[in-house]
């Protein structure tokens, strides 16, 4: 990877960009399993510590289980400490994940986001992640890959913010980003390093300072704990702007909590989270050709979940399309969709609202889809009401 | 002649008044684990941490805000304290290798529960990376944290919630995993069984592994009050009963090769042993003389084994 050094500008997949960030965090430990479509992560980062290029431990682990196990080890150890997974990877963490954020772990993992079985199918949806949602976690969504490769290193400094102390994902669509080559602009080592500076994890396992991790709380104290979580995801947004703002002084690229695209005006906006997102802007700019005030909204950070900027943007749309590449089997919309229809009901806001769902198992959403569902909500528009609140986009019938 | 440990420990004159595992946590009277914990904390050499699954040890000596550790200690979940002290480990070497952070011994503990069965997998993880970790399974042979139900290490016979002695099914029908079998196929360099009522024995090997570079794992009998029914001051003479009935063997397995380390000239009848424990009391009537029976066919092939696999010398 000689030529990287050298020049900024280099054609990597989603998959290799975030493995060259990892390596130019020099993180200190590695565990995870191999999973499609996440594997090449970790199989490059095998490779710089086989090569001498990052001196690392990797561990690959039975199972993701225990790679995330490790990970909690290795971090309240004082290591800075990396995985990645997809699917049914992340499925089988998550009684880990939980574990991880309420044990203020500062895990940074990619999670190349993949369908979940069954049917088989390793193609790309949201189901794994917002199976995850509720778990502690501070959630961030990449768009392409340039994102992957930014957000990388964004996470590691917010993780290990001392008034933050949590683990981050970086989710990022599977196959459509992990296996895209995209030109990145990649950071020079030295300002990595001066951007993430060292790891200081404040309470790592020691002798000479002996903590106990993980007690046992009876009801009389376990509430007081999850009050603690409660409380510092509260305040994480506030530290990730502060630590964007940075990231964007050194980089040049700026990324808000929510990526609004032409949303200052619109009167239909539309949100989504992943590649979709690109689709979308182009589409709207075509639209905006054509005089139509359509917009777009991106959401970089799912979890915390950025409601007073939601609002804020949200509150001069007319109508307002919600899209799920998940769903909540049995609940009332997809997940995004809940989330954004509590956020305007808090608010008082009350805006003409449906929820797609699509591109489920790696269905395409193509820019003809777009057009589409733009089209349907500039008639919810003229009509004061979609015809139907839920849509399965493109299900054959 | 029993071949004995390599020694650190001569006789009671040589364990530490120090205390690592303290007074006050919350096990029962009578606790076979807490008189397991005393002895393998004041076997340690400094520093060390310890990582603990859920369990019987854990819920008591963790009770927020007491702790019963006067050592880093790591509890995560119950199935993966071989993959959370997998990490420690490399995360010392790490950054021991980056930064000059000071190496420590890691200890992993679990019960039965969180080794032979729901831990198994992390554990064969941790063992083929070997990991240079003492991974020390407590075995009171079933699931007494929650209630005393069956687990993988329950004894053939023996009554449990979940494997009660009914009228038709007379306790568990199923045989004991062998662990340190399953252990040694890992080709780890050092894995040991131990008893509470032989201290001694007990604190040379947790030094011993200790002093190993690799992963090595001791396995030691402690009997629950509770959950074999018995009074609690005869917790110590029920773990010798089963030394010196054969029903536990004491031997270490090192590079492959076994050596029995109290090898018996002559074995107490297993009676001696179940007859004073209630999970095993329905035995003792004629109608179940079949399962006693075939308790005591697993005694005698084991040890028949064991003296084979010592005289021979073969590595396993």
């Amino acid at each position: 990877m000689s030529l990287v050094k050298q020049i900024r500008m280099v054609a990597l997949t989603g998959n290799e960009a975030i493995a060259y960030a990892v390596k130019q965090a020099n993180v200190d430990v590695i565990a995870a399993y191999p999973i499609t479509p996440q594997t090449i992560i970790v199989e490059r980062l095998s490779k710089y510590v086989a090569d001498g290029e990052l001196e690392a431990a990797f561990i690959q682990a039975e199972s993701e289980h225990s790679a995330l196990s490790i990970c909690i080890g290795a971090a309240l150890t004082g290591a800075r400490t990396f995985t990645s997974t997809a699917s049914q990877g992340l499925a089988l963490m998550h009684e880990v994940l939980h574990i991880a954020s309420s044990m203020r772990a500062p895990i940074v993992m990619a999670v190349a986001n993949r369908a979940l079985n069954s049917p088989l199918n390793i193609h790309c949806d949201h189901s794994d992640i917002m199976n995850a949602r509720d778990t502690g976690w501070i959630h961030l969504f990449a768009n392409n890959v340039q994102q992957a490769y930014d957000l990388t290193l964004i996470a590691f400094r917010l993780s290990e913010d001392l008034d933050v102390l949590l683990p981050t994902s970086i989710n990022l669509d599977g196959f459509i980003l992990t296996h895209s080559v995209e030109p990145v602009e990649v950071l020079p080592d030295e300002d990595v390093r001066n951007f993430l500076g060292e790891n200081r994890y404040p309470y790592e396992i020691d002798f000479n300072k002996p903590l106990a991790y993980g007690v046992m709380a009876l009801p009389d104290t376990y509430m007081e704990f999850r009050k603690q979580l409660y409380e510092v995801l509260k305040s994480a947004p506030r530290i990730y702007d502060e630590i964007a703002e940075e990231y964007a002084k050194i980089s040049g690229r700026r990324y808000g909590k929510l990526l609004p695209y032409f949303t200052e005006d619109a009167e239909v906006i539309v949100i989504a989270l992943g590649s979709s997102v690109e689709t979308l802007k182009y589409v709207a700019k075509r639209l905006r050709r054509e005089g139509l005030k359509a917009g777009v909204l991106g959401i970089t950070m799912y979890r915390p979940f950025p409601e007073e900027e939601l609002v804020e943007i949200l509150s001069k749309a007319k109508v307002v399309v919600v899209m799920d590449r998940a769903y909540s089997y049995g609940g009332v919309g997809g997940p995004l969709y809940t989330d954004v229809l509590s956020t305007l009901y808090k608010n008082d806001l009350k805006i003409t609202i449906a929820d797609f769902i699509y591109g489920l198992g790696g269905r395409d959403f193509k820019i003809s889809d777009a057009e589409e569902i733009f089209k349907k909500a500039f008639r919810a528009l003229e009509k004061g009401s979609f015809d139907q609140d839920i849509y399965w986009w493109g299900v054959k019938e | 002649m029993s071949q004995q440990v390599e020694k650190f420990f001569n006789g009671v004159r040589d364990i530490p008044l120090e205390d690592y595992f303290t007074p006050g946590h919350r096990l029962c009277a009578g606790c076979g684990p807490a008189i397991a914990m005393k002895l393998i904390m004041k076997a340690i050499k400094m520093p060390t941490i310890v990582v603990n699954a859920t369990g019987c040890v854990e819920v008591s000596t963790s009770m927020f805000p007491y702790v019963s550790w006067r050592v880093p200690w790591v509890h995560v979940a119950f199935e993966n304290a071989a993959a959370v002290a997998s990490g420690i480990v490399e995360a010392l070497k790490i950054l021991n290798r980056k930064r000059g952070k000071q190496m420590h011994d890691v200890i992993a503990i679990a019960g039965d529960g969180g080794t032979f069965d729901i831990g198994l997998q992390a554990l064969s993880g941790a063992l083929e990376r070997n990991h240079k970790m003492l991974f020390i399974c407590y075995d009171n042979e079933a699931y007494m944290n929650t209630g005393v139900q069956r687990s993988g290490a329950t004894p053939t016979g023996a009554a449990t919630t979940t494997s009660p002695a009914g009228k038709i099914i007379p306790g568990k029908q199923e045989r004991k995993k062998d662990l340190i079998g399953i252990v040694v196929a890992h080709k780890i360099p050092y894995a040991a069984t131990a008893s509470i009522s032989h201290p001694i024995d007990l604190m040379n090997k947790v030094r011993k592994a200790l002093n190993i570079d690799g992963a090595t794992l001791i396995h030691v009998l402690t009997p629950c009050t509770l959950g074999w029914r018995y009074p609690p001051s005869q917790t110590v003479k029920i773990a010798r009963l089963a030394v010196e009935t054969g029903y536990f063997p004491i031997y270490e397995v090192e590079d492959g090769r076994v050596k029995i380390n109290i090898r018996l000239s002559k074995f107490k009848p297993i009676e001696e042993f179940i007859k004073i424990q209630g999970r095993f009391k329905h035995l003792l009537q004629p109608e179940n003389e079949r399962i006693l029976d075939y308790l005591k066919k697993q005694i005698e092939e084991n040890w028949s084994r064991l003296l084979k696999l010592e005289e021979t010398g073969i590595r396993i």
